[in-house]
């Protein structure tokens, strides 16, 4: 008991120190530029208290439980040996983790808000629809990417062939898309990758490339969120052209 | 504050994820899961973490974050609205806060763990948290910068692509796919909703820009360039290490 709390305070000093960049540079803003007084500032002390639980027991909870079970599965999986099953599940995943993220709930009605203003859409109802298929169609491509991240693991293929024809489909596609599409598009990527995939996709590619003898963690392992960033572009672009 | 509301939004959010890994292990592997008790913990704990995360997030720095980015580019504050020049405080507040909210962002904090395990020590936890977020510093100033010269946003996305080619053809290969995973890592709870709010500010802000089509891509910047920063982090150490045993 004693040492879990040891270790405890130990985790929320770590945090602290995390969040310190944030406090200084809020403080210096708001103060010395803009000569401002902080608004609210018990409600902001008590948020920060909040962020600095939340950060120590998230972490916390990711070593504990998101890291090994991640590994345990990609070892499961490389023992049954079952291809078909392994590539369900990288879909599966990559799907379930993403169409839940509140952050893409979010970006998906502020994209179809840009489309009313386009002109695109109309009703509230096509509204919805939109906002509805936006999501889908960045999950599938997420729910993809994940599949081609163990194909690439299991194939030992290099990393950088896979991203550099993604950012050569990329570039292709631009200049097809409608113009209002491009920047949500190209933000779309960065959104998928949230704080529950990240440390699970990681967990799993570096739990396959340690399990399957010809392949090095460090250089195979790695890879899947960048496909994971990369493929929900080129989808949501082509959703654009075909809207 | 709805603490209720918060808890069972990040239960759902957090539940396909446990569901699709404990039924296959269960149903699909027919495989007993390890260290079952620990690793329940671990899950409660990632939920009731992310949501105070969450919760401490939306009372104390985004409001803030907002009110800031509105505050700087004011009229009151930018004496000359039509010059980029003017807004200088912005681009230095982008980089800083690009910078902070990428050291606070735990999904960079796990992959930079993974990453030292994996390479037996030799990636630094705290150096490629920093670089990372050096990168990501100057993506976001130079985005802010686009946004208020209105510069079209694919010219740079894709000379930044390039730019990562020609650097991937010189980067050692073991270091290649972790850059190109620093770049979405990033992008995540702390940082997003920051730069996204600061994104609509300065395109609110400026006549002439609409935040619903400009007030995009910041995001995209913040992705990019910590790629970068990552692999020129890399050269450099190789650089001075051939100097040194010259």
């Amino acid at each position: 008991m004693k040492k879990t709390l040891q270790q405890f305070a130990g985790n929320l000093t770590d945090s602290a120190k995390d969040l310190a960049p944030i406090v200084l540079v809020v403080a210096f803003f708001q103060i010395v530029v803009l000569h401002q007084p902080i608004p609210n500032l018990e409600g902001i002390i008590l948020g920060t208290g909040f962020v600095l639980i939340g950060l120590t027991l998230f972490m916390h909870g990711l070593k504990l439980g998101l890291f090994p079970i991640g590994e345990v599965l990609a070892f499961s999986f490389v023992k049954k040996g079952s291809i078909f099953w392994l590539l369900s599940f990288a879909f599966a995943l990559g799907f379930g983790a993403t169409i839940a993220e509140p952050d893409l709930i979010v970006m998906a009605n502020e994209a179809a808000k840009v489309a009313q203003l386009g002109g695109i859409i109309n009703t509230d109802n096509e509204l919805n629809n939109y906002a509805q298929t936006l999501r889908y169609t960045v999950a599938i491509a997420v729910g993809l990417s994940v599949v081609v991240g163990v194909v690439k693991i299991l194939k030992g293929w290099s990393i950088q062939y896979l991203i550099i024809s993604g950012y050569l489909l990329v570039i292709v596609v631009t200049f097809f898309a409608p113009e209002f599409i491009i920047g949500i598009a190209y933000d779309s990527g960065g959104v998928t990758t949230g704080p529950i995939t990240v440390p699970l996709l990681t967990a799993l590619g570096v739990g396959l490339s340690s399990s399957i003898r010809a392949r090095n963690p460090l250089i195979d392992g790695f890879g899947m969120i960048a496909i994971a960033s990369l493929l929900p572009i080129i989808a949501v672009m082509l959703f654009g052209i075909l809207q | 504050m709805h603490i209720g509301h918060e808890f069972l939004q990040t239960f759902w959010a957090v539940m396909p994820i446990v569901v699709i890994l404990f039924g296959f292990q269960l149903a699909i592997l027919k495989q007993k899961i390890p260290h079952l008790q620990r690793i329940i913990v671990g899950f409660v704990l990632v939920w009731v973490g992310l949501t105070f995360l969450i919760i401490g997030l939306e009372q104390a720095l985004f409001p803030l974050g907002k009110l800031m980015a509105i505050q700087l580019t004011s009229l009151d504050f930018i004496n000359n609205p039509n010059d980029w020049k003017s807004y200088y405080w912005v681009y230095i507040f982008s980089a800083c806060i690009g910078f902070a909210t990428t050291i606070a962002e735990p999904s960079l904090l796990a992959v930079a763990i993974k990453a030292n395990q994996v390479s037996g020590g030799f990636i630094k936890i705290k150096a490629l948290r920093i670089t990372v977020a050096i990168g990501v510093a100057i993506g976001i100033a130079l985005g802010s910068f686009r946004i208020v010269a209105g510069l079209p946003l694919h010219y740079f996305i894709i000379s930044g692509y390039l730019l990562v080619l020609i650097q991937t053809y010189f980067s050692p290969k073991s270091i290649v796919a972790l850059a190109y995973d620093s770049g979405g890592v990033t992008t995540s709870i702390v940082t997003v909703p920051i730069i996204a709010a600061l994104g609509l500010g300065i395109s609110g802000a400026i006549e002439g820009r609409n935040p619903l089509i400009d007030g995009f891509g910041l995001i995209a910047f913040a992705s990019l360039f910590p790629i970068m920063s990552v692999m020129a982090y890399v050269q450099l150490i190789e650089f001075f290490k051939q100097t040194e045993s010259k």
